[in-house]
Protein backbone atom coordinates (compact mmCIF):
# COMPACT_ATOMS: atom_id res chain seq x y z
CA UNK A 1 0.00 0.00 0.00
CA UNK A 2 1.42 3.36 -1.07
CA UNK A 3 0.51 6.27 1.21
CA UNK A 4 0.35 9.68 -0.43
CA UNK A 5 -1.33 13.08 -0.08
CA UNK A 6 -3.08 12.78 -3.43
CA UNK A 7 -3.57 10.38 -6.31
CA UNK A 8 -3.95 12.06 -9.68
CA UNK A 9 -5.91 10.09 -12.25
CA UNK A 10 -4.61 11.13 -15.67
CA UNK A 11 -1.19 12.33 -16.81
CA UNK A 12 -2.38 14.92 -19.32
CA UNK A 13 -1.42 18.60 -19.06
CA UNK A 14 -4.03 19.29 -16.38
CA UNK A 15 -2.91 16.39 -14.17
CA UNK A 16 0.76 17.34 -14.62
CA UNK A 17 0.24 20.97 -13.63
CA UNK A 18 -1.90 19.96 -10.66
CA UNK A 19 1.05 17.79 -9.55
CA UNK A 20 3.23 20.88 -9.81
CA UNK A 21 0.86 22.86 -7.65
CA UNK A 22 0.73 20.07 -5.06
CA UNK A 23 4.52 20.01 -5.00
CA UNK A 24 4.74 23.77 -4.58
CA UNK A 25 2.54 23.68 -1.47
CA UNK A 26 4.50 20.78 -0.01
CA UNK A 27 2.21 17.84 -0.75
CA UNK A 28 3.11 14.52 -2.36
CA UNK A 29 1.24 12.73 -5.13
CA UNK A 30 1.21 9.63 -7.30
CA UNK A 31 0.05 9.86 -10.92
CA UNK A 32 -1.77 7.01 -12.68
CA UNK A 33 -2.50 6.83 -16.42
CA UNK A 34 -3.96 4.16 -18.63
CA UNK A 35 -1.70 5.05 -21.56
CA UNK A 36 1.88 3.82 -21.75
CA UNK A 37 3.17 7.38 -22.00
CA UNK A 38 2.78 10.73 -20.27
CA UNK A 39 0.81 13.56 -21.92
CA UNK A 40 -2.78 12.39 -22.36
CA UNK A 41 -4.65 13.66 -25.41
CA UNK A 42 -1.72 16.01 -26.22
CA UNK A 43 0.46 12.99 -26.90
CA UNK A 44 -2.10 10.44 -28.05
CA UNK A 45 -4.23 12.61 -30.33
CA UNK A 46 -2.13 15.54 -31.48
CA UNK A 47 1.59 15.29 -30.59
CA UNK A 48 2.54 17.25 -33.72
CA UNK A 49 -0.34 19.69 -33.93
CA UNK A 50 0.51 23.21 -32.78
CA UNK A 51 -1.41 24.73 -29.86
CA UNK A 52 -1.74 28.51 -29.89
CA UNK A 53 -3.54 29.34 -26.66
CA UNK A 54 -1.20 28.47 -23.83
CA UNK A 55 -0.59 31.77 -21.98
CA UNK A 56 2.84 33.23 -22.79
CA UNK A 57 3.59 30.39 -25.23
CA UNK A 58 2.66 31.68 -28.70
CA UNK A 59 2.97 28.24 -30.29
CA UNK A 60 3.92 24.76 -29.16
CA UNK A 61 3.04 21.19 -30.04
CA UNK A 62 1.33 18.74 -27.70
CA UNK A 63 4.64 16.97 -27.28
CA UNK A 64 6.54 20.17 -26.45
CA UNK A 65 3.90 21.18 -23.92
CA UNK A 66 4.11 17.79 -22.24
CA UNK A 67 7.91 17.91 -22.09
CA UNK A 68 7.86 21.40 -20.57
CA UNK A 69 5.33 20.39 -17.93
CA UNK A 70 7.44 17.35 -17.07
CA UNK A 71 10.51 19.54 -16.77
CA UNK A 72 8.56 21.83 -14.44
CA UNK A 73 7.64 19.02 -12.00
CA UNK A 74 11.02 17.28 -12.13
CA UNK A 75 12.22 18.73 -8.78
CA UNK A 76 9.42 16.89 -6.97
CA UNK A 77 10.32 13.39 -8.22
CA UNK A 78 6.71 12.23 -8.30
CA UNK A 79 5.98 8.65 -9.34
CA UNK A 80 4.10 7.78 -12.50
CA UNK A 81 2.13 4.56 -12.82
CA UNK A 82 1.63 4.15 -16.56
CA UNK A 83 -0.24 1.45 -18.42
CA UNK A 84 -2.43 1.19 -15.38
CA UNK A 85 -5.97 2.30 -14.66
CA UNK A 86 -7.65 3.27 -11.41
CA UNK A 87 -10.37 0.71 -11.06
CA UNK A 88 -11.92 1.09 -7.65
CA UNK A 89 -12.30 3.75 -4.97
CA UNK A 90 -13.46 2.91 -1.46
CA UNK A 91 -13.62 5.09 1.61
CA UNK A 92 -11.96 3.98 4.85
CA UNK A 93 -11.77 6.35 7.85
CA UNK A 94 -11.65 9.53 5.76
CA UNK A 95 -9.08 8.05 3.43
CA UNK A 96 -9.60 6.79 -0.07
CA UNK A 97 -8.28 3.36 -0.92
CA UNK A 98 -7.44 3.45 -4.60
CA UNK A 99 -7.01 0.17 -6.48
CA UNK A 100 -5.61 -0.12 -9.98
CA UNK A 101 -6.07 -2.77 -12.65
CA UNK A 102 -2.52 -4.05 -12.10
CA UNK A 103 -3.25 -4.54 -8.40
CA UNK A 104 -1.51 -1.46 -6.95
CA UNK A 105 -3.10 0.08 -3.86
CA UNK A 106 -2.89 3.64 -2.61
CA UNK A 107 -4.10 5.20 0.61
CA UNK A 108 -4.82 8.90 0.26
CA UNK A 109 -7.14 11.61 1.57
CA UNK A 110 -7.40 13.09 -1.93
CA UNK A 111 -8.13 11.83 -5.42
CA UNK A 112 -7.86 14.30 -8.29
CA UNK A 113 -9.56 13.11 -11.45
CA UNK A 114 -7.88 14.71 -14.45
CA UNK A 115 -9.08 12.10 -16.86
CA UNK A 116 -9.90 14.16 -19.96
CA UNK A 117 -12.77 12.41 -21.69
CA UNK A 118 -11.95 9.10 -20.03
CA UNK A 119 -9.37 6.45 -20.68
CA UNK A 120 -8.18 5.46 -24.12
CA UNK A 121 -9.33 2.01 -25.19
CA UNK A 122 -8.95 0.28 -28.54
CA UNK A 123 -12.01 0.55 -30.77
CA UNK A 124 -13.46 -2.91 -31.20
CA UNK A 125 -15.28 -4.63 -34.06
CA UNK A 126 -18.96 -3.71 -34.26
CA UNK A 127 -19.89 -7.36 -34.88
CA UNK A 128 -21.43 -9.07 -31.85
CA UNK A 129 -19.96 -12.42 -32.81
CA UNK A 130 -16.44 -11.02 -32.38
CA UNK A 131 -16.97 -10.64 -28.62
CA UNK A 132 -16.99 -14.41 -28.18
CA UNK A 133 -13.38 -14.59 -29.35
CA UNK A 134 -12.23 -11.33 -27.75
CA UNK A 135 -8.78 -11.81 -26.22
CA UNK A 136 -8.24 -15.26 -27.72
CA UNK A 137 -8.58 -15.18 -31.51
CA UNK A 138 -9.89 -11.62 -31.95
CA UNK A 139 -7.21 -9.17 -30.79
CA UNK A 140 -6.72 -5.41 -30.75
CA UNK A 141 -3.05 -5.35 -29.78
CA UNK A 142 -0.17 -7.79 -30.06
CA UNK A 143 1.80 -8.87 -27.03
CA UNK A 144 3.47 -11.97 -28.42
CA UNK A 145 3.86 -12.16 -32.17
CA UNK A 146 5.14 -15.75 -32.12
CA UNK A 147 1.56 -17.06 -31.68
CA UNK A 148 0.87 -16.12 -35.32
CA UNK A 149 3.69 -18.23 -36.78
CA UNK A 150 2.41 -20.39 -39.67
CA UNK A 151 -1.17 -19.24 -38.99
CA UNK A 152 -3.69 -17.34 -41.10
CA UNK A 153 -4.29 -13.83 -39.88
CA UNK A 154 -6.86 -11.25 -41.02
CA UNK A 155 -5.81 -7.70 -40.19
CA UNK A 156 -8.38 -4.87 -40.35
CA UNK A 157 -7.46 -1.21 -40.54
CA UNK A 158 -5.67 1.37 -42.68
CA UNK A 159 -3.31 3.12 -40.29
CA UNK A 160 0.28 2.50 -39.29
CA UNK A 161 -0.48 -0.24 -36.75
CA UNK A 162 -2.42 -2.27 -39.32
CA UNK A 163 0.16 -1.78 -42.07
CA UNK A 164 3.22 -2.36 -39.87
CA UNK A 165 1.82 -5.58 -38.44
CA UNK A 166 0.68 -6.80 -41.87
CA UNK A 167 4.22 -6.33 -43.19
CA UNK A 168 5.85 -7.84 -40.11
CA UNK A 169 3.56 -10.87 -39.82
CA UNK A 170 3.72 -11.60 -43.56
CA UNK A 171 7.21 -13.04 -42.91
CA UNK A 172 5.86 -15.97 -40.94
CA UNK A 173 2.06 -15.98 -41.39
CA UNK A 174 -0.52 -15.93 -44.15
CA UNK A 175 -1.81 -12.36 -43.93
CA UNK A 176 -4.99 -10.80 -45.32
CA UNK A 177 -5.28 -7.03 -44.95
CA UNK A 178 -8.78 -5.60 -45.09
CA UNK A 179 -9.58 -1.88 -45.21
CA UNK A 180 -12.82 0.01 -45.80
CA UNK A 181 -11.45 2.24 -48.57
CA UNK A 182 -8.57 2.02 -51.04
CA UNK A 183 -6.53 4.79 -49.47
CA UNK A 184 -4.40 4.18 -46.41
CA UNK A 185 -3.46 6.68 -43.76
CA UNK A 186 -0.19 4.94 -42.82
CA UNK A 187 3.30 6.12 -43.73
CA UNK A 188 3.81 6.29 -47.54
CA UNK A 189 6.72 3.84 -47.35
CA UNK A 190 4.53 1.26 -45.60
CA UNK A 191 1.72 1.76 -48.12
CA UNK A 192 4.22 1.17 -50.93
CA UNK A 193 5.51 -1.97 -49.23
CA UNK A 194 1.96 -3.31 -48.75
CA UNK A 195 1.21 -2.79 -52.45
CA UNK A 196 4.42 -4.65 -53.40
CA UNK A 197 3.61 -7.55 -51.08
CA UNK A 198 0.09 -7.65 -52.51
CA UNK A 199 1.39 -7.75 -56.10
CA UNK A 200 3.69 -10.62 -55.17
CA UNK A 201 0.69 -12.39 -53.58
CA UNK A 202 2.44 -12.47 -50.22
CA UNK A 203 -0.40 -10.46 -48.67
CA UNK A 204 -4.04 -10.77 -49.70
CA UNK A 205 -5.30 -7.21 -49.91
CA UNK A 206 -9.03 -6.48 -49.72
CA UNK A 207 -9.92 -2.81 -49.98
CA UNK A 208 -13.45 -1.42 -49.75
CA UNK A 209 -14.35 -4.29 -47.47
CA UNK A 210 -15.29 -4.36 -43.81
CA UNK A 211 -16.02 -7.09 -41.28
CA UNK A 212 -19.42 -8.78 -41.38
CA UNK A 213 -19.13 -11.80 -39.11
CA UNK A 214 -16.69 -14.13 -37.41
CA UNK A 215 -17.52 -17.81 -37.31
CA UNK A 216 -16.30 -20.87 -35.50
CA UNK A 217 -17.35 -23.62 -33.18
CA UNK A 218 -15.23 -23.23 -30.10
CA UNK A 219 -12.23 -21.90 -31.98
CA UNK A 220 -12.29 -19.26 -34.70
CA UNK A 221 -12.54 -20.68 -38.21
CA UNK A 222 -13.66 -18.01 -40.64
CA UNK A 223 -14.16 -14.31 -40.99
CA UNK A 224 -16.78 -12.97 -43.37
CA UNK A 225 -16.12 -9.63 -45.01
CA UNK A 226 -18.54 -7.47 -46.99
CA UNK A 227 -18.26 -4.72 -49.55
CA UNK A 228 -20.56 -1.73 -49.41
CA UNK A 229 -22.75 -3.04 -52.22
CA UNK A 230 -23.41 -6.16 -50.18
CA UNK A 231 -21.03 -8.67 -51.77
CA UNK A 232 -19.40 -10.89 -49.17
CA UNK A 233 -16.40 -13.20 -48.99
CA UNK A 234 -15.35 -15.86 -46.50
CA UNK A 235 -11.73 -16.08 -45.39
CA UNK A 236 -10.37 -19.04 -43.46
CA UNK A 237 -8.38 -17.60 -40.57
CA UNK A 238 -6.97 -18.46 -37.18
CA UNK A 239 -6.74 -14.90 -35.89
CA UNK A 240 -8.54 -11.61 -36.53
CA UNK A 241 -6.75 -8.39 -35.62
CA UNK A 242 -8.43 -4.97 -35.51
CA UNK A 243 -6.48 -1.69 -35.54
CA UNK A 244 -9.02 1.14 -35.58
CA UNK A 245 -7.27 3.52 -33.22
CA UNK A 246 -8.31 4.43 -29.74
CA UNK A 247 -11.58 5.73 -28.38
CA UNK A 248 -12.14 7.44 -25.08
CA UNK A 249 -14.33 5.69 -22.52
CA UNK A 250 -15.34 7.02 -19.13
CA UNK A 251 -14.80 3.48 -17.87
CA UNK A 252 -14.72 2.78 -14.12
CA UNK A 253 -15.05 6.50 -13.22
CA UNK A 254 -18.78 6.07 -13.84
CA UNK A 255 -18.93 3.53 -10.99
CA UNK A 256 -17.54 5.70 -8.21
CA UNK A 257 -20.82 7.25 -7.11
CA UNK A 258 -20.01 10.66 -8.51
CA UNK A 259 -22.69 12.91 -9.94
CA UNK A 260 -22.46 12.86 -13.73
CA UNK A 261 -23.76 15.32 -16.29
CA UNK A 262 -23.53 13.51 -19.64
CA UNK A 263 -19.90 12.41 -19.59
CA UNK A 264 -18.67 15.16 -17.26
CA UNK A 265 -18.42 15.48 -13.47
CA UNK A 266 -20.06 18.54 -11.88
CA UNK A 267 -17.78 20.38 -9.43
CA UNK A 268 -17.85 23.54 -7.36
CA UNK A 269 -15.64 26.35 -8.65
CA UNK A 270 -14.04 27.10 -5.29
CA UNK A 271 -11.81 24.03 -5.15
CA UNK A 272 -13.22 21.73 -7.87
CA UNK A 273 -14.39 19.14 -5.40
CA UNK A 274 -17.11 16.74 -6.58
CA UNK A 275 -20.11 15.54 -4.58
CA UNK A 276 -17.70 13.21 -2.73
CA UNK A 277 -15.45 14.65 -0.05
CA UNK A 278 -11.80 14.48 -1.11
CA UNK A 279 -12.52 13.67 -4.75
CA UNK A 280 -11.75 16.52 -7.11
CA UNK A 281 -12.26 16.74 -10.87
CA UNK A 282 -10.30 19.07 -13.12
CA UNK A 283 -9.75 19.64 -16.83
CA UNK A 284 -12.01 18.40 -19.63
CA UNK A 285 -13.76 15.90 -17.38
CA UNK A 286 -15.27 18.48 -15.01
CA UNK A 287 -18.20 20.77 -15.66
CA UNK A 288 -19.60 23.93 -14.06
CA UNK A 289 -21.40 27.00 -15.35
CA UNK A 290 -19.18 28.67 -17.94
CA UNK A 291 -16.76 25.72 -18.25
CA UNK A 292 -14.30 26.08 -21.12
CA UNK A 293 -12.46 22.98 -22.33
CA UNK A 294 -9.13 24.77 -22.59
CA UNK A 295 -5.79 23.61 -21.25
CA UNK A 296 -5.41 26.93 -19.46
CA UNK A 297 -8.69 26.35 -17.61
CA UNK A 298 -7.35 22.96 -16.54
CA UNK A 299 -4.27 24.68 -15.09
CA UNK A 300 -6.41 27.05 -13.04
CA UNK A 301 -8.64 24.22 -11.86
CA UNK A 302 -5.60 22.17 -10.85
CA UNK A 303 -4.13 25.04 -8.82
CA UNK A 304 -7.33 25.45 -6.82
CA UNK A 305 -7.90 21.71 -6.40
CA UNK A 306 -4.36 21.40 -4.98
CA UNK A 307 -5.30 23.91 -2.24
CA UNK A 308 -8.45 21.88 -1.67
CA UNK A 309 -6.28 18.79 -1.16
CA UNK A 310 -4.16 20.62 1.43
CA UNK A 311 -7.12 20.91 3.80
CA UNK A 312 -7.53 17.10 3.97
CA UNK A 313 -3.84 16.17 3.77
CA UNK A 314 -2.78 18.57 6.53
CA UNK A 315 -5.91 18.99 8.67
CA UNK A 316 -3.96 20.52 11.56
CA UNK A 317 -2.04 23.05 9.49
CA UNK A 318 -3.24 26.32 8.08
CA UNK A 319 -2.54 26.85 4.39
CA UNK A 320 -0.42 29.93 3.75
CA UNK A 321 -0.50 31.52 0.34
CA UNK A 322 2.98 32.23 -1.00
CA UNK A 323 4.51 33.47 -4.24
CA UNK A 324 7.20 31.37 -5.93
CA UNK A 325 9.21 34.57 -6.49
CA UNK A 326 9.41 35.37 -2.80
CA UNK A 327 9.06 32.17 -0.76
CA UNK A 328 12.22 30.47 0.44
CA UNK A 329 10.22 27.39 1.40
CA UNK A 330 9.02 27.01 -2.18
CA UNK A 331 12.51 27.64 -3.52
CA UNK A 332 13.77 24.83 -1.29
CA UNK A 333 11.10 22.53 -2.63
CA UNK A 334 12.13 23.41 -6.17
CA UNK A 335 15.80 22.98 -5.30
CA UNK A 336 16.72 26.50 -6.43
CA UNK A 337 18.59 29.15 -4.51
CA UNK B 1 -30.36 30.28 -39.61
CA UNK B 2 -31.17 27.09 -41.48
CA UNK B 3 -33.21 24.08 -40.53
CA UNK B 4 -31.30 20.86 -39.99
CA UNK B 5 -32.85 17.49 -39.29
CA UNK B 6 -30.94 15.10 -37.03
CA UNK B 7 -32.24 11.54 -37.14
CA UNK B 8 -31.30 9.20 -34.32
CA UNK B 9 -30.52 5.57 -35.09
CA UNK B 10 -33.92 4.57 -33.69
CA UNK B 11 -35.62 6.90 -36.17
CA UNK B 12 -36.41 9.74 -33.77
CA UNK B 13 -36.17 13.06 -35.59
CA UNK B 14 -35.03 16.41 -34.24
CA UNK B 15 -35.44 19.49 -36.40
CA UNK B 16 -33.56 22.52 -35.13
CA UNK B 17 -32.49 25.90 -36.46
CA UNK B 18 -28.74 26.25 -36.61
CA UNK B 19 -26.90 29.48 -37.14
CA UNK B 20 -24.68 29.95 -40.18
CA UNK B 21 -21.03 29.54 -39.28
CA UNK B 22 -21.61 26.84 -36.69
CA UNK B 23 -20.89 23.24 -37.56
CA UNK B 24 -23.52 20.52 -37.82
CA UNK B 25 -21.88 18.98 -34.72
CA UNK B 26 -22.28 22.21 -32.74
CA UNK B 27 -25.91 22.43 -33.82
CA UNK B 28 -26.52 19.05 -32.21
CA UNK B 29 -24.51 19.67 -29.04
CA UNK B 30 -26.02 23.13 -28.39
CA UNK B 31 -29.52 21.73 -28.78
CA UNK B 32 -28.88 18.69 -26.57
CA UNK B 33 -29.55 16.24 -29.37
CA UNK B 34 -28.39 12.78 -28.32
CA UNK B 35 -26.23 10.63 -30.59
CA UNK B 36 -23.36 13.00 -31.32
CA UNK B 37 -20.64 12.86 -28.65
CA UNK B 38 -17.93 15.13 -30.09
CA UNK B 39 -15.37 14.07 -27.48
CA UNK B 40 -12.55 16.17 -28.91
CA UNK B 41 -14.69 19.28 -29.26
CA UNK B 42 -14.40 19.66 -33.02
CA UNK B 43 -10.68 19.43 -33.67
CA UNK B 44 -11.02 16.43 -36.01
CA UNK B 45 -9.10 14.34 -33.48
CA UNK B 46 -11.70 11.71 -32.64
CA UNK B 47 -14.50 10.12 -34.59
CA UNK B 48 -17.43 10.58 -32.22
CA UNK B 49 -19.48 13.10 -34.21
CA UNK B 50 -19.88 10.65 -37.08
CA UNK B 51 -23.06 10.95 -39.19
CA UNK B 52 -24.36 9.46 -42.43
CA UNK B 53 -25.58 11.80 -45.17
CA UNK B 54 -27.69 10.40 -48.00
CA UNK B 55 -26.35 10.85 -51.56
CA UNK B 56 -28.58 13.79 -52.55
CA UNK B 57 -27.17 15.91 -49.75
CA UNK B 58 -23.76 14.23 -49.53
CA UNK B 59 -22.84 15.46 -52.98
CA UNK B 60 -23.91 19.03 -52.16
CA UNK B 61 -21.74 19.28 -49.05
CA UNK B 62 -18.32 20.90 -49.22
CA UNK B 63 -15.79 18.12 -49.90
CA UNK B 64 -13.89 16.41 -47.12
CA UNK B 65 -10.60 17.99 -46.20
CA UNK B 66 -7.40 16.06 -45.68
CA UNK B 67 -7.55 13.96 -42.55
CA UNK B 68 -11.31 13.54 -42.29
CA UNK B 69 -11.30 10.13 -43.99
CA UNK B 70 -8.40 9.04 -41.80
CA UNK B 71 -10.47 9.84 -38.71
CA UNK B 72 -13.54 8.18 -40.23
CA UNK B 73 -11.52 4.94 -40.50
CA UNK B 74 -11.68 4.98 -36.72
CA UNK B 75 -15.42 5.63 -36.48
CA UNK B 76 -18.13 3.10 -35.64
CA UNK B 77 -19.30 1.44 -38.90
CA UNK B 78 -18.24 4.08 -41.41
CA UNK B 79 -19.33 3.83 -45.05
CA UNK B 80 -19.14 5.96 -48.17
CA UNK B 81 -21.93 8.22 -46.83
CA UNK B 82 -20.02 8.97 -43.65
CA UNK B 83 -18.98 12.45 -42.56
CA UNK B 84 -17.68 13.98 -39.38
CA UNK B 85 -20.35 16.51 -38.44
CA UNK B 86 -17.73 18.84 -36.93
CA UNK B 87 -16.36 19.34 -40.43
CA UNK B 88 -19.67 20.40 -42.01
CA UNK B 89 -20.02 24.18 -41.74
CA UNK B 90 -23.60 25.43 -41.77
CA UNK B 91 -24.53 27.93 -44.50
CA UNK B 92 -27.70 28.92 -46.39
CA UNK B 93 -26.95 26.15 -48.90
CA UNK B 94 -27.58 23.53 -46.23
CA UNK B 95 -31.17 24.54 -45.42
CA UNK B 96 -33.15 21.32 -45.07
CA UNK B 97 -30.12 19.03 -44.59
CA UNK B 98 -30.81 15.68 -42.92
CA UNK B 99 -28.11 13.74 -41.10
CA UNK B 100 -28.46 10.20 -39.78
CA UNK B 101 -26.67 9.05 -36.65
CA UNK B 102 -24.89 5.73 -36.37
CA UNK B 103 -26.06 3.17 -33.81
CA UNK B 104 -23.41 4.51 -31.46
CA UNK B 105 -20.30 6.67 -31.49
CA UNK B 106 -17.94 4.63 -29.31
Amino acid sequence: MIKTDAVIVGAGPTGLFCAHQLGIIGLTCEIVDNLDKIGGQCIELYPDKPIYDIPAVPECTGEELTNSLLEQIKPFNFNFHLNDRVQELTNENNNWIVKTTSGKKFQTPNVVIAGGVGSFEPRKFPTKSAEKFDGTAVLYSIKDKTIFKDKSVAIFGGGDSALDWAIELSNTSKVSLIHRRDEFRGAPSSVKKIKELSEKNIINLFTKYSIKDVKGNGSLEEVEIKSEDGESKLLKVDYVLGFFGLIMQLGPIAEWGLNLDKKAIPVNTENFETNKKGIFAIGDICTYPGKLKLILSGFHEGALAARGCFKYARPNEKYRFEFTTASNTIKDRLGVK
Amino acid sequence: MVKIKYIEHNGKEHVVEVQNGLTVMEGAVQNDIPGIDADCGGSMSCATCHVYVKEDWYNKLPKKEMGEDDMLDQAYEPNSNSRLSCQIMVSDDLDGLSVYMPEKQV
